[in-house]
């Protein structure tokens, strides 16, 4: 948001200000997300990306009075900042893979595909923003390339664990663009999509004890036994 | 409206009661009458509105109209001839240690549950509902085909719930952007996700978004109905989960996902008119059936080759609602019927035949007929007909299809009968070594299950021959509505 000019940054009010920095924020940690290599860390960014969508959307809710937001406000406080979070910390305690590191190859090249789809992420969000009434348009390209940047990271990872908090961060992107773009879905729509990324998780985390019993290992370059003949 | 909530929660309801007590004895059977009752409720339905018209329910969250009437009948009809065959179909599984009763009663559960997020998907209104019933859909059938826990069906599992995952995030961002288009007409609160208000304004949709949010649509639902590239899950998921879940993964998901593709597009030509949804489908509904069927003659795997089959169809059914018109949708409507029926009667003759020679590899299968004649030619039949040939009704929907593409797409027509050509090479000389020669298999413990695969077949067949005047005048108010 650095290309807005000095003098019109007063005409934008502080509460978009905010969203903007949040915004910024939330790109940054998904930029922090496809880098990083310990499990443990890769927990801990995907809560403060969550923290952020908090926060962001808290504010959306506040400026302009939609109390629906903040509910969903709750519900990604409740969510995304605190149960998965911890059901994640269990998970990778129970399966000691605490202090994993994983082998990345290349992070210079991903960062750099990663920019590209930034790129292609403002670019396509272009016509959108130019039509969207809301105080958060400008963050709706940041928000498909939160969503394009988990889509990468999901490719380059090889193992179960952040495979998953790279799903659960491109949900994040997801909601961050509903939220910037139309001010959240219905609520009935928002509910449905919490209780599928809920009973997704609690189901991923029976499957990585049966992936672990039968690889012995959570590394999903192991598997790949169903190839092609 | 009593006959649509009994639709909807008679299979919710089974699955909890499964749940609970789907250890006793006695679990397959009820399995079976809470599919009854769903397809009693069902045939309710269709009466109503065969009687009183398409009609919008609750709040307007639920409706249905001629597009879904019909594939809430077909879900419930195979989904209850499924669960027969599933009966003894598991207890053998069940004798040969394969499954434990848990296992058994997570199976039975699953199945309702997944019968329940498809018929949701199907009846609702509102295009997010439709997109958490899909993921639901999703998230039920990782369970059913991880359930062995073998390390193939594990993987094959994961590979499907990450490609499917991935994939309708996708759709969820279309479905977002199409609510932002529909929230500048319609306003926040007035139902801007219901289909039925979308349809109504959709001249006046922002054509922009909208074929943006098309594209995100048909990528991730396309992944759903394993479209080409994104099909990698779909043979996997096949080959490694119960017979039964793949009878109905082909059967039935797959439509759902079309039906998906398809609401989207109706919204998307209105507020575009051109023809830039249908030119997407054409295109990778042809890719869709020409890929696979150079894949077919290299499977090795009998439920891995009919799963490449259905990726065929799916395409097929994709290239015609892409062209469009009476005829072309007529027939795709036409076709997503046979195919569900016929493929869904071939994995309940394949899931009998692999357990009669204790593996699903084609090679190792020989002489099913000589010990088994029903099996036998039932296996037959059922690839003679999704293979397209006359009097079944595979044929009459590829001949339709056929024709019109030869009357407005000229270039596609060779494409297509060549793919078809060696799709039947490939799979019929793969049939024929299976039905024939000297048996290697041994007879089942117990008696299978193969009314289902007869009643789906007679159905196909008269499909072919004779189609009911009702289902028939569905059909062109169907496709007078997808254009």
């Amino acid at each position: 948001m650095s290309a807005v000019n000095a003098s019109l940054i007063h005409a934008i009010p502080l509460s978009s200000q905010v969203i903007n920095l949040c915004a910024a924020i939330m790109l940054l940690l998904g930029f922090a997300m496809l880098a990083q290599r310990r499990v443990l860390t890769l927990i801990n960014l995907f809560m403060l990306q969550g923290l952020v969508l908090f926060i962001s959307t808290l504010i959306v809710a506040l400026t302009t009075s939609q109390s629906h937001l903040l509910w969903s406000a709750g519900l990604t406080l409740l969510l995304k900042v605190i149960a998965l979070p911890l059901i994640l910390h269990r998970l990778i305690r129970r399966l000691s893979v605490k202090w994993d590191i994983e082998t990345l190859l290349n992070i210079p090249t991903i960062m750099l595909i990663g920019i590209a789809l930034v790129v292609i992420a403002f670019n396509v969000a272009q016509p959108i923003s130019q039509l969207s009434g809301t105080i958060t348009r400008a963050t709706i390209g940041i928000a498909l390339a939160c969503v394009l940047l988990a889509f990468l990271m999901m490719i380059t990872r090889s193992k179960a664990v952040p495979q998953v908090i790279a799903f659960l961060a491109m949900e994040n992107g997801l909601f961050f663009a509903a939220t910037s773009a139309t001010y959240g879905m219905p609520m009935v729509v928002e509910l449905g999509i919490a209780l599928d990324v809920m009973v997704g998780m609690v189901i991923l985390g029976v499957f990585f004890f049966q992936i672990r019993q039968q690889f012995d290992s959570l590394d999903i370059r192991h598997m790949e036994r169903n190839k092609e003949q | 409206m009593i006959e649509l909530v009994l639709v909807l929660v008679t299979p919710f309801a089974t699955a909890l009661l499964l749940a609970l007590f789907g250890h006793r004895r006695g679990a397959a059977e009820i399995n079976s009458a809470g599919s009854l009752l769903t397809l009693l409720a069902a045939a309710l339905l269709t009466i109503r509105v065969i009687n009183d018209g398409p009609m919008v329910l609750y709040d307007e969250q639920f409706f249905v109209d001629p597009l879904n009437v019909f594939l809430i009948a077909l879900t419930a009809l195979v989904g209850f001839t499924t669960s027969l065959f599933s009966r003894p179909y598991m207890r053998v599984e069940h004798d040969h240690d394969r499954l434990s009763v848990n296992r058994l009663r997570l199976y039975h559960s699953m199945f309702q549950m997944f019968m329940c997020t498809m018929l949701v998907a199907l009846s609702t209104n509102n295009l997010g509902i439709l997109w958490v019933a899909m993921e639901m859909a999703t998230l039920t059938t990782v369970l059913l085909v991880a359930l062995y826990r073998t390390p193939a069906s594990l993987e094959a599992a994961w590979k499907y719930f990450i490609l499917c995952g991935v994939g309708i995030a996708q759709a969820l961002f279309g479905t977002i952007l199409i609510y932002f288009a529909a929230e500048r007409i319609l306003g926040h609160e007035s139902g801007a996700l219901l289909w039925t208000h979308l349809d109504a304004v959709k001249s006046q949709l922002e054509p922009t978004v909208l074929s943006l949010a098309f594209v995100f649509l048909f990528v991730g639902y396309g992944t759903k109905t394993g479209l080409v590239p994104l099909h990698n899950w779909l043979p996997d998921a096949h080959a490694e989960g119960p017979t039964p879940v793949s009878a109905v993964l082909s059967g039935l998901l797959l439509n759902v996902a079309l039906y998906a593709i398809i609401r989207c597009k109706v919204l998307v030509d209105g507020a575009l008119g051109t023809h830039f949804a249908g030119n997407l489908m054409i295109a990778f509904g042809l890719l869709t059936v020409v890929v696979p069927a150079f894949y077919l003659a290299r499977q090795k795997d009998v439920k891995r080759l009919f799963g490449y089959s259905s990726i065929e169809h799916m395409g097929l059914i994709t290239f015609a609602f892409g062209m469009g018109g009476p005829v072309a949708s007529f027939a795709g409507l036409l076709h997503m019927t046979v195919h569900s029926l016929t493929k869904s009667a071939i994995f309940f003759a394949v899931g009998h035949a692999a357990q009669m020679a204790g593996t699903q590899i084609i090679d190792d299968i020989k002489g099913l007929i000589k010990q088994s004649p029903t099996i036998g030619w039932g296996l037959m039949l059922g690839s003679l007909a999704i293979l397209g040939m006359p009097p079944f009704g595979v044929f009459t929907s590829e001949f339709m299809i056929l024709t019109t593409a030869i009357k407005h797409y000229p270039w596609a027509t060779p494409i297509l009968l060549m793919a078809l050509g060696v799709a039947f090479a490939a799979m019929f000389q793969k049939v024929q070594s299976m039905v024939f020669g000297e048996p290697t298999v041994r007879p089942l413990a117990h008696n299978p299950a193969l009314l289902p695969v007869f009643v789906h077949l007679g159905l196909v067949l008269m499909l072919g021959l004779w189609i009911p005047p009702y289902l028939a005048d569905w059909y062109r108010q169907a496709a007078k509505l997808i254009g």
